[in-house]
Order: structure tokens, then sequence, then C-alpha cells
């Protein structure tokens, strides 16, 4: 091979491994602008965790819907995941009917406010037969009934600068944040299908399944519906609450993002 | 350096130029990053079931509902889980990118025509009882075989590539909310959302069982030279065609 060749060729590669290097760079600094990064892009699992996320943003953006069923669909067996918070104060709550329960919204709002049940559901209701799937792979169809997180945060005014929405349990031993306490993007959780729901299959929500009040996000696996919720936090990072990363189950190894 | 073809009958089966690699540079290295991300698939995916060893037909199931299938295996809920699902999904984009790469260069290049095909001509019955009972009397091995797919290898591959793993993005996506709210018929045409699982399950099956078939040849055709040959696309100094 002659020398001239040799050196075109590794002028070439050069060109093209800083055209690839800073291409990368600009799309990064682009996805970053659009929203497109989630808060657990870091280490290796995070490359996946971003271009599965980057994906479905733009392929959902037409807010399009999780599938409804018919009520004839409704599952018999509706398994409950892991236990009620142990903590006094829920405990005196759930023993008197949740009367007394306030949840209390906060952060980047115009009118931090708290609502009580009766005040929730005294606002525009929207029922919905949705399919919940566990990470684990059992799942059930359920009717749920609540108010739309969107109707909910209109009412407090969020902040334009506003890009999460955090949901906490009641807080437990060890969890001072609630045993899986996490986030939503605005994307999600203004979409018309997210709910702060206080009724399932025509009843109040049984204490299993999330009592007084847990969210609903169909289009997300379902540990991503918040159960037990005392407390919606609107922020512009996830920096600075617990781990970091915007989800108390990342320290067990689950994703920020579960459109999967 | 190859001396010229001069087996009898062979003439047809010699690649266009003797300097030809047996793999094209594309298929090895498709091949190998392929190999890793299904390892991570097969490993991941093992982790995820393990925390619901039990499957279902229809939209939905859980421990109370009739199964289909019950593995003999303990439910780890909470478990591996959890970074198998992030292995999973980061191996799944590694072998998609790779596979859609693979399947647009092997179309344009006419890798699938050229190689991977079967003439006509043996697609009867009889090509293909003849190719099954050679490899289980295990006489598939000769020279020829170190430069050309038997009729058996091409429809194994051509099954893997663009049945069995189109079939598990597919149910895949099916087991997604996400996506299902976008393209809903990704899980309907399945009978829902249980169903794509043990279907996704099934075929993972059937590509494990390729695996094992796929080792056991190279193992057998020596294990050594076809990998060699894999990796650098030279078929390995004594298997010349003379």
């Amino acid at each position: 091979m002659s020398a001239p060749l040799s050196r075109r060729k590794l002028i070439t590669a050069g060109l093209a491994s800083a055209a690839g290097a800073s291409g990368l760079a600009v799309a990064v600094r682009l996805a970053d602008r659009y929203g497109l990064i989630p808060p657990d892009h870091g280490g290796i699992y995070g490359v996946g965790e971003t271009l599965t996320y980057a994906a479905h943003r733009p392929l959902l953006s037409s807010h399009s819907l999780a599938r409804e069923f018919d009520r004839s669909k409704i599952s018999k067996v509706c398994p409950i995941n892991g236990f009620p918070p142990e903590n006094e104060t829920y405990q005196r709550l759930l023993a008197g009917g949740f009367a007394d329960w306030r949840l209390m919204i906060d952060g980047l709002v115009t009118r931090p406010s708290s609502f009580s049940l009766a005040e929730l559901r005294r606002l525009p209701s929207s029922t919905q037969i949705t399919h919940q799937a566990c990470e684990a792979g059992w799942s059930f169809i359920a009717e749920w009934t609540g108010v739309p997180l969107s109707y909910v945060l209109s009412l407090v005014g969020v902040l334009p600068q506003a890009k999460y929405v955090f949901f906490f349990p009641f807080s437990e031993e060890h969890f001072p944040l609630g045993k899986k306490w996490g986030s939503l993007d605005m994307f999600d959780a203004t979409h018309p299908q997210t709910l702060l729901t206080y009724g399932m299959n025509g009843q109040e929500l049984p204490t299993g399944h999330g009592a007084p009040v847990r969210v609903r996000v169909p289009r997300q696996v379902g540990f991503k519906s918040t159960k037990y919720l005392s407390r919606i936090t609107v922020t512009d990072t996830v920096k600075n609450i617990g781990n970091g990363l915007g989800s108390g189950s990342l320290d067990k190894g689950y994703s920020w993002y579960q459109g999967i | 350096m190859a001396k010229s073809a001069s087996l009898p009958g062979f003439a047809t089966r010699v690649p266009d130029s003797l300097d030809t690699p047996r793999h094209s540079a594309l298929v090895r290295v498709t091949h190998w990053i392929n190999a890793l991300s299904f390892f991570g698939l097969l490993v991941s995916g093992f982790a995820i079931m393990l925390a619901h060893p039990r499957f279902y037909w229809g939209e939905t199931g859980a421990v109370g509902t009739p199964s289909v299938l019950d593995l003999p295996l303990p439910f780890m809920e909470g478990g591996p889980s959890g970074w198998g699902r992030s292995l999973h999904f980061l191996s799944a984009w590694v072998c998609v990118l790779t596979g859609s790469f693979y399947v647009l260069s092997g179309v344009l290049t006419r890798h699938f025509g050229k190689h991977l095909v079967p003439a006509k001509a043996d697609l009867s019955w009889g090509s293909i009882s003849r190719a099954v009972s050679d490899h289980l009397r295990l006489k598939v091995f000769g020279v020829e075989s170190s430069f050309a797919y038997n009729l058996l290898e091409k429809l194994t591959y051509l099954a893997v590539v663009f049945v069995l793993l189109p079939l598990m993005m597919w149910t895949g996506f099916a087991m997604a909310p996400a996506i299902v709210s976008v393209f809903p018929f990704f899980v309907t045409v399945l009978g829902g959302q249980q169903s794509a699982r043990t279907i996704h399950f099934i075929a993972a099956d059937f590509l494990v069982l390729f695996l094992l078939g796929h080792i056991a040849m190279v193992y057998l055709a020596g294990f050594k030279r076809r990998v060699g040959t894999m990796i650098t696309g030279q078929v390995a100094a004594g298997e010349d065609r003379t």
C-alpha cells in the first residue's frame, strides 16, 4: 500500500471520528434541550434508559391514550403488592376513614395548597378502565376513578420552569420520603389519563391499593402509580431529593421511566 | 492463497473471487456484537422471568387466576428483575440496532440472496429430508461446509433473522404500555398483554434451542477453526479446496 493512500486514510478516519464525536455532543445537547434525557442517564444502563426515553417522547407526543376496556373485562383478581405504611399518623387516618387526611401540593406552584379527600371528590372526576401491569409480570384490569392531576395542578398554578412532579407516600422508618416515592415529567403528569385516584371498581380505593389516594399512570408500569399519597411537590430538577435520581425504586435497580 | 477449485460438482458454490472472505466483515462484526447482546438478553430475560415464573393467556393474569404454564421455579419478586430489566433493555437496543444494520446491509449487498436464500430446486421435501438426515448422521462437515451454508443452515438462519427475532421485538413492544398506547394493534392481534408475554417466552425458548444447536454444530465441525473463520473471515489452512 502506498504511503499517500495510508496518510489519506488516516486523515479521513481522524476527520470521521472528530465529526462523530462532535455530532454526538450536539445530539446530547439537543436531547437535553428538548427534554429527552431521563434522570437516570448515568452509567452503562443509562445509555439504554436514555435511548428508550428519547425514542418514546416524540413517539408519544400526540398524547396517545392507554387502551380502555369494557366493564366486562374488569379482573376478578386484583392482586395487592406491598403493605400499607407502618406509620402512626397513617394508621390513625385510616381508622378515621381519612376524614382528617390532607394532600399537600407545594414546590414550584403559585398557590401551595392542601386538599382533603372530600375536596378532591368535589373536583371534576374522570373514570377509566385500564390495564395495570406489575414489573414482575402479573397484571389486572380495573376501573379507576379520580380527578385528573392536570386539573389539580392548574388549580395550584404550576410555574413555567417546572419539569417534574414528585409523589411522596407516608414516611416510614428508614424511608423518610416514603417507600416507593417517585416522580413523573410534566408530559406524563399532565396526561389526561393521569389521575389522583380515590375510587376503584365503583368503591372507595381499598387500603392495599393505596388508600386514600394514589396516582394512576396507565402508560407506565404499575409501580409508577404511587400509593398512599401524602405530598406532591413540583420541581425543576430531580437533584436534592433523596438519591437525586427522581425515584426511590432506583435503589433497588428499577429505572425511572417505565413506559418500557 | 487458495488454489483453484477442482472438486467435481463444486464449481457452482465457489464465491465470486477466491480472495473473498468466507464471512464478510459485516457478517462477522454484527455476529459478535449480536452474540454479546443475545447473551445479555438471555441472562436478563431469565432474571426478569424469575420474578413471576408463571404464564397466562389473554389480557390479564396473576396468582389466583388460571395459568397456561407454571415453571418449577421460585418467585423472586423485587429481586433480580431490577438490574435484569436495565440489562434487558440495554441489550435489546444493541441487538435491534445491530440487527437492523445487518438486515439493511444484507439486503443492499445482496448477502441474503447470494448466501442464505435456498435455490428453488432445493426446497423440495426430498432435499429437506435429505438435509435433515445428513445432519442427524453428522455427514455435513465435509470440506465444502467450510465454504457455503447447507440447506438446513440457510433455513435456520433465515428463520432466526426473519421470524424469531422480529417476533421477540413485536411481543416485547406489545408488553410496553406506552408503545401500545400509540400502536394498540401490537397487543390486540396477539390476544392481550399476557399472551404477548407467553409468546415472548416461547420464542425465547426456540432461540435458546437454536443457540444450543448452533454451538453443537460449530463444536462438531471443529470449534477453533470455525470460530477463527468467524473472527478473521479466512478459512483455516488445510481446508483449501484442492
